[in-house]
C-alpha cells in the first residue's frame, strides 16, 4: 500500500463554521488526509465528528478556512474550471441521497451528471446502463419515475447517479443507513463490484464498526474534528478503550476476545471476523496442549 | 450562494436583558418603537430614536454584525426606495442638480435620507424582537395579545401555531436545501452561472426534492401531533405561563414615553 501514491489528500486543513456569530465553532483542524489510489478506505466517527465536513472538503463542496486540499497532486482550488473538474472526478454520495432524485424517470436522473459533464448522447447512454448494471437496476425500471420504487431501490438509483460520472474517487456518506439486511448487502456489494471494475477509489463513511470491519483496507478514525488513529482495521481495533471514549463500538468479536484477554486467556484480541475468531481459539488451544 | 448567512427570523439564544423580557414586551414595544419612527418628522427624533435603537443593540448582545448581515436581502428595497425619493421630491427652491430630466432638490435629499434610514431603523428593530425571542415565545406573545379577538371568532389559535409550525421550519428548509444544493453540485450542478432561463432551469433539480421533502414532513408532523391527541386550543395548558415582570413594566412605560417625546418634538416640528 506505501508504494502507491496518494490520489486525494489534504494539507493541514481546517474549517470554522459560522466565523464571526455565536455558533463558531471549529469543525476540522489541522487534518492530514490521504486517500490512495485503488484503496478502499474507511472513515469513522461520531456524529459531530467533523468527518462530514472533511468529505465536503474533498470534492470541493466546502472551501477550507486554512490549509490545502490536493488532487492528483494538484491544488483544487486553484482555478475555477479545476474545482468543477475535481466534482467529476471525486464522486460525491450524500446521507440518504434518494431524497436529491427529482426526474420524471429513472434513465433521466442517473444522467444529470454525465450530462452535466458535457458528453454526447451515445456515451451518457452507455454510462448511464452500466452504472444501472452495477446497481442492478432493470431495463423496466430504468423507465420508471423514481418516486415508484421502494427506499432501498431508490437509494440504488442515486448512488448510480454518481457512480454514471465514473469518477476516479468515490466517497459514499453512511450509504446503508436505515436499510434492512438485505438492501444493505446489495449496497456494500454494488461499491464492491465498482471497486474492482474500475479500480478506484473507494472512501466509505459510517458509524458502524461492524460494517468497516467487513469491507475496508483500511480506517481512518475521525473525532472532534482531528484523526487520532489510522490504519488497518485489526491495528485499529487494539485501541478498543480509546475508541469506546470517543462514543465508537468495536465490532462484537472484538469485544469478546478483548473480554477473554481480560479473563487471563492467551488470544489476539484485535480480531474482528467469525473466521479470525476460529483460528484464534484453535491457536490457544494448541499452544494449550503443546504446553501441557 | 451561502444560503446559511440568511438570518431573517432567527434567534440567537441569549441570556441578555432583551432576551429575558416577556415576549409581549417586546412586542408591544417594537409596535410602539414603528409608531414612533412614523410620527418622527425631524432631525431630533429621528436622532433620539437612533440612540435608543443603538441603546438596544447594545444590550442585546446580537452584534452589529449579524444585525448587517441580515440586511443584505433587502438592500435593492432600500436604494430604490432611497433613489426614487431623491428624484420625485419637488422642492420650492432651485433644484441642486439639473440632468436631462431629472431635478435633484434639497427637500430630495432630505426625504431620501430620512426615508432609508426609517426603512433601516424599522427593520432593524423588527430584526431585534426576532433574535431575541424564540420562535416558540413570539407566537405565544402573539397568541395572547390577540387572544381578545377569540371572542369575535378569529382562530387565533389556529393562526399562531400555523406561523409557530412556518417559523419553526425555516432553518430546517434552509438546511435542507443547502444539502440538496451540495448533493447536486456534487453531480455538476451550476446554479451560479448562466442567464436568467438557465438559472431558472438549473433550479429544478432544487425545487423538486425540496417540495416533496416539504410534504413529506408536514405529513410528519401531522401525524406526530395527533399520535399525541393535539385537537386545537380549546382547554390546552402552557409549559411556560407568560408573566409581566417588574423590568416589563419599566420598558414598556418607557416606550410610552419615548412615543409621547417623538409626537411632542413633532408638534414643536424639531
Amino acid at each position: 500500500m506505501n508504494a502507491l501514491e496518494a490520489i486525494l489528500q489534504t494539507e493541514k486543513l481546517s474549517h470554522i463554521y459560522s466565523s464571526g456569530t455565536p455558533f463558531e465553532h471549529g469543525a476540522l483542524v489541522d487534518v492530514d488526509f490521504a486517500a490512495y489510489e485503488g484503496e478502499y478506505l474507511g472513515i469513522i466517527g461520531h456524529t459531530g465528528s467533523g468527518k462530514s465536513t472533511l468529505i465536503q472538503h474533498l470534492n470541493g463542496l466546502l472551501q477550507p478556512t486554512s490549509g490545502r486540499v490536493l488532487f492528483q497532486g494538484q491544488d483544487i482550488w486553484a482555478s475555477k474550471a479545476r474545482t468543477r473538474q475535481t466534482r467529476f472526478q471525486v464522486g460525491l454520495v450524500f446521507q440518504y441521497p434518494e431524497y436529491q432524485l427529482f426526474e420524471e424517470t429513472v434513465y433521466q436522473d442517473i444522467s444529470f451528471g454525465p450530462k452535466n459533464m458535457g458528453l454526447d448522447e451515445r456515451e451518457i447512454d452507455r454510462r448511464v446502463r452500466r452504472a444501472a448494471s452495477f446497481v442492478g437496476l432493470t431495463d423496466a425500471q430504468l423507465e420508471k419515475s423514481p418516486f415508484e420504487l421502494s427506499g432501498g431501490q431508490k437509494r440504488r438509483v442515486a448512488i448510480a447517479g454518481v457512480i454514471a460520472m465514473e469518477p476516479k474517487v468515490l466517497i459514499l456518506d453512511e450509504p446503508t443507513a436505515g436499510l434492512d439486511p438485505v438492501g444493505v448487502e446489495q449496497i456494500l456489494g454494488n461499491i464492491r463490484d465498482y471497486h474492482k471494475a474500475n479500480n478506484a477509489t473507494i472512501i466509505l463513511v459510517s458509524h458502524s464498526m461492524e460494517e468497516m470491519a467487513r469491507t475496508v483496507d483500511r480506517l481512518v478514525v475521525i473525532n472532534d474534528g482531528r484523526i487520532p488513529f489510522e490504519g488497518p482495521p485489526r491495528e485499529i481495533f487494539r485501541h478498543g478503550a480509546e475508541l469506546e471514549a470517543m462514543g465508537l463500538g468495536v465490532p462484537q468479536m472484538t469485544r469478546v476476545f478483548t473480554r477473554l484477554k481480560a479473563m487471563g486467556a492467551d488470544v489476539d484480541p484485535s480480531v474482528y471476523t467469525i473466521a479470525q475468531a476460529k483460528e484464534a481459539i484453535l491457536n490457544a488451544l494448541a499452544k494449550r496442549k503443546g504446553g501441557a | 450562494m451561502a444560503l446559511k448567512d440568511i438570518t431573517l427570523g432567527q434567534y440567537f439564544p441569549g441570556n441578555s436583558i432583551l432576551h429575558r423580557l416577556d415576549p409581549r414586551t417586546k412586542l408591544l414595544l417594537t409596535v410602539a418603537y414603528i409608531a414612533a419612527l412614523f410620527l418622527a418628522g425631524g432631525t431630533a427624533a429621528y436622532l433620539l430614536l437612533l440612540a435608543v435603537l443603538g441603546a438596544a443593540i447594545a444590550v442585546s448582545h446580537v452584534g452589529i454584525r449579524s444585525i448587517l448581515r441580515g440586511m443584505r436581502p433587502v438592500v435593492v428595497i432600500v436604494v430604490l426606495t432611497g433613489v426614487l425619493n431623491l428624484f420625485y421630491t419637488p422642492g420650492e427652491g432651485d433644484p441642486l442638480v439639473r440632468f436631462w430630466v431629472f431635478r435633484i432638490y434639497a427637500e430630495g435629499i432630505y426625504a431620501a435620507i430620512f426615508m432609508v434610514l426609517r426603512i433601516l431603523m424599522l427593520i432593524t428593530c423588527t430584526f431585534l424582537l426576532t433574535y431575541t425571542t424564540s420562535p416558540i415565545r413570539l407566537t405565544d406573545g402573539l397568541e395572547n395579545l390577540m387572544g381578545p379577538l377569540k371572542k369575535l371568532g378569529a382562530p387565533v389559535h389556529e393562526l399562531a401555531m400555523m406561523m409557530s409550525i412556518a417559523l419553526r421550519f425555516i432553518p430546517t428548509l434552509i438546511e435542507e436545501t443547502d444539502k440538496i444544493m451540495s448533493a447536486q453540485k456534487a453531480r455538476g450542478a451550476d446554479f451560479d452561472t448562466g442567464n436568467l432561463v438557465q438559472k431558472a432551469q438549473a433550479l429544478v433539480p432544487l425545487l423538486v426534492p425540496l417540495f416533496i421533502s416539504a410534504f413529506r414532513r408536514a405529513d410528519e408532523l401531522a401525524v406526530a401531533m395527533e399520535c399525541r391527541c393535539y385537537h386545537g386550543g380549546e382547554g390546552r395548558t402552557r409549559l411556560r405561563q407568560l408573566r409581566y415582570g417588574r423590568n416589563d413594566v419599566l420598558f414598556l412605560l418607557g416606550g410610552a414615553a419615548l412615543v409621547a417625546l417623538v409626537a411632542a418634538l413633532g408638534f414643536f416640528g424639531l
